[in-house]
């Protein structure tokens, strides 16, 4: 069959499952993951990896997957992405933000196919987006950190001065700062995602400048191997890290998307999925905490439990008022929380750390 | 912190961040004075990287590390002589071919080693000169690579200027036509030079994912094979330059990651503190290099030209 037959064929075909509201116990329906990186042992790629594994295995028989590793975020993205519409895939996953534009263009021209992006902000009629309130965990950790910290100083090893990244570094200080008011932060930006030499020179500058916890948002596991070997300690991200460093790691931030993709399917199988926003946080289970660290006392790990609960109850927020920045001026009034819009425009440092932000 | 321990901590570890990328610049000076562009560098360093990491990560041994980093950086170049050298490829595109070929074989071949991590290699220490204030701590107090680059740079000075073969070296990279009629085996001197070129570029490969930060993982390198490459035309072909350039890359790279990490509120946008030693390296190279007729000099008229005796 020559390719624009199979083309034709495979279009012809979602189109007519869509129709029907998805043939269920026909042929499996094929889900496709764009990735930026190679998925490799840890990091946010293995997490969103690890769910589409989980999602295989739940809905056996009902789900093909097919994933596509380290796609650059650019036009060969759309490339990618038009590729898994023309063969047959009926659901699309893309995982970074720099696949939004290239994903709505694919997504007018694929009406049948629905497109699900991972951050990012645009929607369509059968475009969604999907992301994690990463802040939640961040807080947490900043707990931990600050109740293990003896000099009071917290490093952290930073990729880009975006919302997400400073949502982030002031979540993990107002949880430092709420069990250690002495504490203070300091911010390496390294302006790179990935760069294990670069990201394990900026911990070990911290660690030499009185730091000692360090933790980083950035994709490689330097950080934390650089802590082990200075003696001191580490909060990994994404993934659980402590075999990189079992005596440094404290616990990690981690993601967990399983549920949601497991979920999301469903919802395509039944034949009513509907593009939407969705910010999920420990409700959703797409933020938890890696094991604690037994360095950790007890009392501290029942108080990271009790918040937990309230996270997930919704009862607790990290950016609950006041909130007040490094300048001084108040962003969110006592009795307040943070609106999901402010959160989205952070472009500030809460009291507590101690560096400067970057100039726009 | 005293000032002191702050200096020669900052000294350190520049000196443990510029060193990849000064062997490698090495061997590419090397490659380059014979004549022959090798823009693939990047995927050289990533194949000794995992050479490197696997050698260290079966025998235990930092220097089967660096043997293996050595053997595959210059394998690929042998790869890239016989496309260049023998049958005459362009040297550019043969170069960024191998780059791309390196960082993908690499990858493809290191899927099993990226959940591994090694243990450090330690510091040693060298008696006496190791006491010394602020100079010890900061330039006595490495792993045993860092000492062996240092050796590394004055053999690669010696030869090229100080010895005959060198003389030869840059006299073929001049012009092969005159060392050709001159009765020297162009050919076989450039592949010698591109094989050299290879192993330091793996061996700088082999120093970032066994001594520097010891875990591979695919991409590694960021880039560094390129800045090596930059670093030998800034520095015209000279190798004490290429040396005080990928120093003061390093110097300034951990610089401003103190300036940040002090906590001192410095209004210095971190985007400009990251472009630093980009900026500050080529300035201060560009200053010391400036006179047309040395750089006329001092760079290969031959480089990156294919060439093969017709007769």
């Amino acid at each position: 069959m020559t390719q624009r037959r199979a083309f034709l064929t495979a279009t012809a075909g979602t189109g007519l499952l869509a129709a029907s509201g998805l043939a269920i116990g026909q042929a499996p329906v094929k889900a496709g993951f764009v990735y930026v990186s190679p998925i490799g042992d840890a990091g946010w790629t293995f997490q969103h990896d690890t769910g589409r594994k989980q999602m295989e295995q739940a809905l056996k028989g009902k789900v093909e997957t097919r994933f596509i590793e380290s796609v650059p975020e650019g036009a060969d993205a759309e490339r990618v992405i038009r590729e898994l519409a023309q063969s047959g895939h009926q659901v699309i996953f893309a995982t970074s933000f720099g696949y939004m534009n290239y994903m709505e263009r694919v997504a007018k021209q694929f009406p049948k196919v629905a497109f699900i992006h991972a951050t990012g902000y645009k929607t369509g009629p059968n475009m969604g987006i999907y992301n994690a309130r990463f802040y939640e965990g961040r807080y947490l950790t900043g707990i931990v950190a600050g109740h293990m910290s003896r000099s009071n100083v917290l490093g952290y090893v930073a990729a880009f001065p975006i919302p997400e990244v400073l949502q982030g570094i002031n979540a993990f200080t107002r949880g430092a700062r709420s069990v250690n008011p002495k504490v203070e932060v300091r911010v390496i930006w390294v302006n790179s995602w990935y760069d294990p030499g670069k990201e394990g020179d900026a911990a070990n500058t911290l660690l030499s400048q009185g730091a000692d916890v360090v933790t980083h948002h950035t994709d490689s596991t330097a950080v934390v191997q650089a802590a082990e070997k200075a003696g001191k300690f580490a909060v990994g991200y994404h993934s659980d890290m402590s075999k990189y460093g079992a005596k440094a790691h404290l616990t990690a931030a981690t993601h967990h998307w399983g549920e949601y993709y497991i979920r999301t399917m469903n919802e395509v199988l039944a034949g009513n999925w509907k593009p939407g926003s969705l910010w999920g946080g420990y409700k959703e289970g797409m933020v938890k905490l890696a094991p604690i660290n037994p360095a950790v006392p007890a009392d501290v790990r029942s108080a990271i439990t009790k918040l937990e609960a309230n996270l997930t109850a919704g009862s607790f927020h990290p950016f609950a008022g006041p909130v007040i920045d490094q300048d001084g001026k108040e962003r969110v009034a006592a009795g307040k929380v943070m609106s999901d819009d402010e959160l989205g425009k952070m472009d500030y440092y809460v009291q507590g750390v101690a560096s400067r932000l970057p100039k726009k | 912190m005293d000032v002191t321990a702050l200096a020669a901590a900052i000294i350190a570890a520049a000196i443990v961040a510029g060193t990849p990328m000064l062997i490698a610049a090495l061997g590419l000076l090397i490659n380059e004075r014979s004549g022959v562009l090798n823009l693939g560098a990047e995927g050289l360093m990533a194949l000794g990287a995992l050479a490197g990491f696997a050698a260290a990560h079966h025998s235990g041994s930092a220097t089967a590390a660096v043997i293996a980093g050595a053997l595959a950086g210059a394998a690929a170049a042998l790869l890239f002589a016989l496309l260049t050298l023998t049958l005459l490829a362009n040297q550019v595109a043969s170069g960024l071919a191998l780059s791309l070929f390196g960082i993908g074989l690499s990858a493809f071949a290191g899927k099993s080693y990226e959940s591994l991590s090694l243990a450090a290699v330690p510091v040693w220490a060298i008696p006496v000169l190791s006491d010394i204030p602020l100079l010890g701590p900061a330039l006595f107090r490495h792993q045993p690579m860092v000492y062996v680059s240092w050796l590394m740079l004055a053999a690669v000075a010696w030869f090229l200027h100080r010895s005959r073969a060198g003389l030869v070296l840059r006299a073929v990279g001049e012009s092969p036509v005159v060392a050709h009629e001159a009765g020297y085996p162009v050919i076989r001197i450039r592949y010698g030079a591109v094989l050299a070129g290879g192993a330091l570029c793996g061996i700088g490969g082999s120093f970032l994912s066994v001594f520097h930060t010891p875990l591979w993982a695919e991409g590694m390198v960021a880039g560094r094979g390129w800045i090596a490459l930059a670093l030998v035309v800034f520095a015209t072909w000279r190798p004490l330059r290429v040396a005080l350039g990928a120093w003061l890359f390093g110097g300034m790279l951990i610089a401003q990651m103190f300036v940040q990490g002090s906590g001192l509120q410095w209004d210095i946008p971190a985007q400009w503190l990251s472009a630093l030693p980009y900026l500050a390296t080529i300035v201060v190279l560009v200053l010391i290099s400036r006179r047309p007729e040395l750089i006329r000099l001092n760079s290969p008229v031959s480089l990156g030209q294919p060439w093969r005796p017709d007769h």
